[in-house]
């Protein structure tokens, strides 16, 4: 139960600023999610609020305390490591003792801790066992309840599903929500997967080149993404983007790459200050789709069909138009083959627009 | 197939014959009654007699350089690891300046040759009046181990992960106490490894050994056996069985550490 606070947060190496300038108030029992490419920071932001890594310059709070200076043990958190780190000579028990032993429990007490945690996570058959007896899934169990008995005051967890299989990483991720939905405990979890950072966080913070880019509700970074970078980060395919030039001819037209789309309503007046200049254009795949009679011309692309990728519930195509290539997520109903040309109608209202010198949404 | 494994098979029986030759031909020696000795054949003497050992334990100083080449060894086991585990700890894990130069300077010293140092190891040891004593063979020996033990221990520490260090600080560990509880059970191989080697390179050291003592008091079995006594002949047979005597020890030591050791061996080999 605890809040955490980074102020300032910065972490310089000999050569490298891994983390600048970082702020950020997790609030209490919320469930935070540090994304981004690998080297972003995500991973040592982490360990200076485990105390693990060194704070170069500005503050950690836990709860009501400043903890730049104290060890991890005394810090209150639990954290839940990428390749598990079990102590591969003790039992399943012992692992999930030893925090408990090394703060002096009583042995019934830790025992009690165990045994109720063993049963949330559904391995109480496995307590006696070493961990190379065990399967990927039920070592990172074994991790995770290692981190529960303490009731600590904050989660952390560095990619903790990493290591598993597509399959186990899906049910995984399902479990620690409700994990935390049942514990409520103030969470920050630390991946480079975005799907596994959109259905996790209470809210996402999307971090590149050691700076924080966006903090936000997953459906917030994907609608309303701050920059081009976040915007490509979050969606998979990822977004379209056209460079495009905007130009007056009974509204505004956005032209480039041999495409020439109008601007909706809704964006021209943002836009209008651009008139003239070259912007990016943001669609999502979703965004477009094959045009009917009915849409109307100014917001439609002509393309061709370059690869069909049949998904079931979905088809992707990977689209040539004008002089840049597109990826457009289609009903499976449609039957795209490939060279042949289709008419795509936008989404006028959701196209995004960002600024091709600072990258930042317009 | 077959005959290629069947081949090597037989290739290792010849090599492994000869190494061991030398080895079981003392054996045999040591049980070989005084008149079969310098006869040959039969190759097999008719019957064995423990006689040799009887003098050997009975009237030689052997058993008193036993239990000396044992302390000293022990105790040189027991300092180079003592010294050498936080060394090794420091160089594996800590922030060391200049730890490239260091491990160099390790590595380097290790081919450095005892002759060189006997001299002046010598007028020291005088100066501190520690001839002819345990002590003094147990400095130049682990002097001489540690460089080997800090490097192989280095190389354990490194071996096991350190987030299995961070997460017992996480748990609510010391320092200290994630040394005791985490590391120190992962490196016993690495532990048995380095102090066999420790162990083993003290209880064969001669030179030292023999320039450092001048009495029984401190004359370890490599030295005993040099000077064994002889009045008028060469005593062959009490000379293979103190030998034999002194190969006991290292080998008992290696069958007890035998299950450490070999994982010690083949740390790193096997992905967990």
């Amino acid at each position: 139960m605890a809040q955490v606070m980074m102020k300032d947060l910065n972490k310089k190496y000999d050569e490298v600023h891994a983390v600048k300038d970082v702020n950020l108030h997790i609030r209490d029992k919320e469930f935070v999610v540090l994304v981004g490419p690998s080297g972003c920071g995500k991973s040592t932001t982490l360990r200076m609020v485990a105390g693990l890594e060194e704070i170069t310059s500005g503050e950690i709070t836990i709860g009501d305390r400043i903890v730049n200076d104290l060890p991890p043990k005394d810090r209150d958190i639990a954290m839940v490591f990428q390749n598990y780190a079990l102590y591969p000579h003790m039992t399943v028990y012992d692992n999930m003792a030893f925090g408990l032993k090394m703060r002096k429990f009583p042995k019934p007490e830790i025992q009690k801790r165990v045994q109720d945690a063993a049963e949330i996570l559904g391995i109480q058959e496995l307590l006696k066992r070493k961990p190379r007896q065990l399967s990927g899934g039920q070592r990172q169990r074994v991790a995770v309840g290692r981190a529960i008995v303490r009731h600590p005051q904050v989660f952390l967890f560095d990619e903790p599903l990493s290591n598993l299989d597509a399959k186990l990483r899906v049910q995984m991720r399902v479990e620690l929500k409700r994990l935390h939905d049942r514990l409520e405990t103030t969470a920050v979890y630390v991946t480079h997967d975005q799907v596994e950072a959109m259905t996790l966080g209470d809210r996402v913070v999307v971090m590149k080149d050691g700076w924080i880019q966006q903090v936000g509700e997953p459906l917030d970074l994907y609608s309303r993404p701050a920059n081009k970078f976040v915007a490509g980060f979050i969606g998979s395919p990822a977004m379209n983007f056209i460079d495009v030039s905007l130009s007056d001819a009974g509204g505004l037209w956005a032209e480039g790459q041999g495409l020439r789309v109008k601007v909706a309503p809704a964006h021209a007046t943002r836009l209008s200050a651009y008139k003239g200049q070259k912007v990016t254009l943001g669609l999502r795949p979703e965004d477009l789709r094959v045009a009917s009679g009915g849409d109307p011309a100014e917001y439609t692309i002509d393309a061709v069909v370059d690869v069909v990728e049949p998904l079931g519930s979905e088809i992707l195509l990977d689209l040539r138009a004008g002089q840049t290539t597109l990826v457009a997520r289609v009903e499976p109903a449609v039957r795209a083959k490939v060279h042949e040309t289709i008419k795509f109608a936008l989404v006028p209202d959701r196209a995004r627009f960002f600024d091709t010198k600072t990258e930042l949404a317009i | 197939m077959r005959r290629a494994g069947l081949a090597r098979d037989a290739l290792v029986l010849v090599a492994l014959t000869a190494y061991a030759a030398p080895f079981f031909w003392q054996l045999l020696t040591s049980f070989k009654p005084e008149a079969d000795l310098l006869r040959l054949p039969p190759l097999l003497p008719a019957r064995l007699t423990l006689a040799h050992y009887r003098v050997v334990l009975e009237q030689s100083l052997m058993p008193q350089a036993l239990g000396n080449s044992l302390g000293v060894a022990a105790a040189t086991t027991l300092l180079a690891l003592g010294a050498g585990l936080p060394a090794a700890y420091a160089i594996a894990r800590l922030p060391v300046p200049g730890r490239r130069a260091l491990l160099l300077a390790l590595v380097a010293s290790t081919a450095f040759p005892q002759i060189a140092t006997v001299s002046p190891l010598y007028l020291l040891l005088r100066a501190l009046r520690l001839r002819d004593t345990w002590t003094a063979l147990v400095l130049a020996h682990t002097s001489f181990a540690l460089p080997l033990t800090v490097w192989l221990l280095a190389g354990f520490i490194r071996e096991i992960p350190r987030a299995l260090e961070e997460s017992a600080a996480v748990d609510g560990a010391s320092r200290a106490q994630a040394l005791r509880s985490v590391l120190l059970p992962l490196l016993a191989p690495g532990l048995a490894s380095a102090g066999l080697l420790a162990f083993l390179s003290s209880w064969n050291e001669f030179l030292f050994a023999y320039t450092f003592t001048a009495s029984e008091a401190s004359r370890t079995v490599p030295v005993a056996l040099a000077l064994f006594p002889g009045v008028f002949e060469v005593p062959w047979g009490d000379i293979a069985a103190a030998s034999m005597l002194a190969s006991l020890p290292p080998l008992l030591i290696v069958v007890a550490l035998q299950r450490a050791l070999v994982r010690g061996l083949l740390a790193g080999a096997v992905k967990e």
